[in-house]
């Protein structure tokens, strides 16, 4: 019973890994590049939902509200906070990588940091460094087997958000218009473009998805461990990239699986083996995976053509 | 000797003129110390800058002359620290000499630094582009995890060493004697430390650095590291052992970044493993990225330069940071942008045989 | 061309004189048997079987895609043959990676061309002269004498080979700036560099005009006749291939269809068949 909890608790903590790695994942597959930035819009989106639920709080809602307001207002700040990410993530595109289109990959991933730096320091600037305390959007806890399990709802919505979310992209990508797009852009940009796609206006709309999912992560994984500073999103953030190459760069499923197997071996790990090296246990399967199959579980390899 | 310099190719020249200007960088600075110009904030900052320079030279060994892009490079100056530490520590009652100790202990963070660079880089090798820099990032981080469970103490028995997995053990485990030192606690780093690097010292440093990396690249094992950079497979085709010249560059810039952190961790009394954690590899492949790839002044310069500018923009305080991050940016956006280079190309002459048509 | 060819210090050079049709040292350097390699299900290559003499020039002609760069990269290696073997010289050269089977004599150049870009032309020849240099990397970190003395002789050894096709004057360009044709003949350069006893050349006159064409078959006999070595050449230029190859492999779906001299191979009926399609029946 002990272990279930730990396996479940690995799960939904694997389930936010795997939000964030779906948007790493589709950001690389169809940019090609590393958005070091993206661990730095989980924090953005967390603090957005975290000011609308205190503003809430304080203006709209009573002194003893009932369910459904509460309920309401958790979903509001969810929805405002994919918003703002949306254009947050739109406009770093714009502005930043956009113009580094024919550049090197190295002087993206630069770019990127840089702007990972300028998020963390705005967030500084804006919200202060000390950390604030997170209310989980959803509180209470499911009691199982007379006590002996129990999981939190929380835990509950992030693996359930996360199975809606990788069902919807994986058909979002093969069956939409704009995901046929996605994929071409993927395969081949150039050929793509000659097709008669809008290569910016997909690559805009790739980032689009992957800061709204950002910010769903950011909330959830605020509600996971309330603590909310500018620093927040960049472990989380670092290792969701490793679930992404984890599990195949640039595949849906892959970045699933890999966010689910991540947070599970973390869980575990801590559990039984030691705190302090949970993140190295973690580490190591990863390099041990990748030496065994070096484009990750369910990345297809590609053999440079002589 | 005026034909001399004639018939020198660029490259040696550059070469020189690289040697040249860390030497009369540090007699300058050396003048200016002497004459009580430098306030106690700037020379504190010169042997860290030392190391950073080192830092960076030795990465863009393996960045920009070997091409394969490694975000782990503190992983190897935390283990050239902490060895360094412990060899200068607990030589402390048999070597009297600051210098030798120095000495010794730039000499044991080199080999500790490659002995993991070694192991680190035959698994990591095999693998190509991002993937090679994930798991990079991933060794850099077990590396710290790995030193922060760290124990060590000496006595007249010698070295100490258990490693605190699960968090019961601490310090009195290790068993000391009276007169024993702890010399790394874990998490708290390794406290207590004598100061005893030097500017001198980080000068030498960083001139062995340049001679080695300078040297490396110059010679028949820097044309095939650089080949298997330009072309991996018309490097092969060539009878280059693709695997034995990307271990040489791996391990010799993981020495060179050991040599680099020995020499920093005994600057200060106090180091942790935090000190070098990704943030730091990250620091450093900034410098190198912007110094440009393969380019050894331009690593030094961008080193000093982005070494000193938070410092000098600290009139900016709260601001500081974030007009760092926006000053990275817009470079980027400006040495890479195919319009903002071709406005730079119009204003400085083309080099020769940048272009040539038949 | 009044280009003199000095005797080099690492690999004796012989003189240039034509060798005659009666002189071909027709003893085998090359030997393939049952040679094949499937790609999943697709057999790209199914028994080659070819013998190349040891300083003949040899065609490897067929249709697009009919897997003649294959061959090429089972030779070298690239790909690990699914069956068959190849000795080079009488020996096997079975479980040998790429870099060791240029070590034991083949060099090659590739149809979309590989030069090392960022170096300057001399280095790219300095680099194919890697494995003739011997001096380890310590030596050359603390430039003790015999650095110098090996640096030297490289450096003399890459211009005389440059030579070949007067590019001397471009020894400190950049290679990946030069033109088209030169970076082709670099190539050529660079695969002598590594003193190979077979020359494999993929495409070598691709995007070449008839001028430089032309510039290019006495070049690869006067490599042969000079460095007494055999070549092995895929071309589509069948003018090229028809005047200076003694011998001619035809290709198609990865199976050879035919062999022999120019002359025979140009009235056999299934490369006829193979290149222009089936005569449809009146």
């Amino acid at each position: 019973m002990e272990f279930l909890s730990y396996l479940i608790t690995g799960i939904s903590l694997g389930s936010i890994y795997a939000i964030i790695a779906l948007g790493y994942t589709m950001v690389y597959g169809i940019a090609k590049m590393l958005n070091f930035a993206h661990g730095d819009v989980i924090m953005v989106g967390g603090y957005v939902s975290f000011y609308v639920t205190i503003f809430a709080g304080n203006n709209l809602l009573g002194e003893d509200p009932s369910a459904l307001a509460t309920g309401a207002v958790a979903l509001v700040s969810v929805l405002l906070a994919m918003a703002v990410c949306t254009v947050l993530g739109v406009v770093i595109e714009g502005l930043a990588y956009r113009p580094l289109r024919q550049a090197g990959s190295l002087a993206v991933l630069i770019t990127a940091i840089g702007v990972s730096y300028f998020l963390q320091n705005a967030a500084q600037l804006l919200f202060g460094a000390n950390p604030k305390n997170f209310t989980p959007i959803v509180s209470g806890q499911l009691t199982l087997f007379g006590g002996q399990l129990r999981i939190s709802y929380v835990a509950l919505l992030t693996i359930v958000a996360c199975v809606v979310i990788m069902l919807g992209l994986t058909a979002f990508t093969g069956k939409s218009r704009m995901g046929k797009a996605m994929r071409a852009c993927s395969e081949d940009r150039g050929a793509a473009q000659l097709m008669g796609i809008n290569v910016n206006a997909t690559i805009s709309m790739t980032f689009a998805i992957g800061s709204a999912l950002a910010a769903v992560a950011g909330v959830l994984l605020c509600s996971y461990s309330p603590v909310l500073q500018p620093t927040t999103g960049s472990m989380p953030g670092i290792k969701a990239f490793t679930a992404a190459v984890f599990g195949g760069i640039g595949s849906i499923p892959g970045a699933f699986l890999g966010g689910l197997l991540l947070g599970i071996i973390e869980a575990l790990a801590q559990a039984y083996i030691s705190t302090q090296l949970s993140n190295s246990i973690l580490f190591a399967v990863l390099i041990v995976v990748l030496l065994v199959k070096p484009s990750g579980l369910l990345g297809k390899y590609v053999p440079e053509k002589v | 000797m005026r034909s001399y310099l004639k018939n020198m190719k660029t490259i040696t020249k550059v070469d020189y003129a690289t040697y040249l200007g860390v030497i009369l960088a540090f007699i300058v600075v050396t003048i200016c110390q002497s004459q009580g110009l430098v306030n106690r904030s700037v020379s504190g900052m010169l042997v860290p800058i030392c190391c950073y320079v080192c830092m960076s030279i030795s990465l863009n060994l393996t960045v920009g002359i070997l091409g394969e892009l490694s975000l782990g490079h503190a992983g190897f100056m935390s283990v050239g620290a902490f060895s360094g530490i412990i060899a200068s520590m607990s030589l402390q009652s048999s070597i009297s000499s600051e210098l030798g100790r120095m000495v010794i202990a730039l000499v044991v963070g080199a080999v500790f630094a490659a002995i993991v660079g070694f192991i680190v880089g035959i698994p990591v090798l095999r693998l190509r582009g991002d993937y090679l820099a994930i798991v990079t990032l991933a060794f850099g981080e077990i590396i710290k995890d790995l030193i922060n469970c760290l124990l060590v103490g000496w006595d007249e028995n010698g070295l100490h060493i258990a490693l605190n997995v699960d968090g019961t053990k601490s310090m009195s485990t290790l068993g000391l004697s009276e007169n024993g030192i702890e010399i790394i606690k874990g998490a708290q780093g390794a406290t207590g430390n004598d100061r005893i690097a030097t500017f001198t010292m980080g000068f030498v440093l960083v001139m062995i650095t340049l001679i080695v990396v300078l040297n490396l690249v110059r010679s028949r094992t820097g044309r095939a590291i650089m080949a298997i950079r330009d072309n991996r497979i018309a490097a092969e085709s060539v009878g280059i052992n693709v695997t034995k010249y990307k271990l040489i560059a791996f391990v010799t810039s993981a020495a060179l970044a050991g040599s680099a952190g020995a020499l920093f961790g005994l600057n200060y009394s106090n180091v942790t493993a935090i000190q070098f954690d990704f943030n730091t590899s990250i620091l450093v492949l900034v410098y190198v990225v912007l110094g440009g790839l393969g380019n050894i002044w331009g690593s030094i310069i961008a080193t000093v330069i982005l070494y000193v500018l938070p410092e000098a923009l600290r009139q900016f305080s709260d601001y500081r940071m974030l007009v760092y991050a926006i000053v990275l940016i817009l470079v980027m956006l400006a040495t890479n942008n195919p319009q903002v280079r071709a406005l730079l190309g119009r204003v400085i002459p083309k080099r020769k045989g940048a272009a040539l048509d038949e | 061309m009044s280009k003199q060819f000095v005797r080099g210090k690492m690999v004796p050079v012989p003189s240039h004189s034509i060798i005659p049709e009666r002189d071909i040292d027709k003893s085998p350097i090359l030997e393939c048997s049952h040679l094949g390699i499937d790609f999943g299900g697709l057999r790209a290559v199914n028994d080659f079987n070819l013998t190349i003499g040891r300083t003949e020039i040899a065609g490897l002609i067929g249709p697009n895609g009919a897997g003649k760069t294959t061959i090429f990269n089972l030779l070298t290696k690239v790909y690990q043959p699914t069956r068959g073997t190849i000795l080079l010289d009488g020996l096997d050269t079975s479980g040998k990676t790429t870099a060791q089977i240029n070590r034991m004599g083949i060099a090659r150049t590739f149809q979309n061309i590989r030069l090392f870009n960022n170096l300057s032309v001399e280095d790219n020849v300095k680099i194919g002269l890697h494995n003739q240099e011997h001096y380890s990397a310590l030596t050359g970190v603390l430039r003790l004498p015999w650095y110098w003395s090996r640096e030297k002789a490289a450096h003399d050894r890459a211009l005389e080979l440059l030579s070949i096709f007067g590019m001397e004057d471009l020894a400190n360009h950049q290679a990946g700036s030069l033109p088209y044709g030169a970076q082709r003949r670099l190539e050529i350069v660079r695969a002598l560099a590594t003193n190979p006893s077979l020359l494999l050349l993929d495409e070598p006159a691709a995007g070449m005009n008839p001028s430089e064409t032309a510039e290019l078959m006495e070049n690869i006999v006067k490599i042969r006749d000079t460095f007494q070595i055999a070549v092995m050449l895929i071309e589509h230029d069948m003018k090229l291939v028809m005047s200076i190859c003694e011998g001619i492999c035809v290709l198609n779906f990865g199976e050879v269809i035919a062999k022999g001299t120019p002359e025979e191979i140009q009235s056999n009926p299934a490369v006829i068949e193979a290149y222009l399609g089936k005569q449809k029946e009146a």
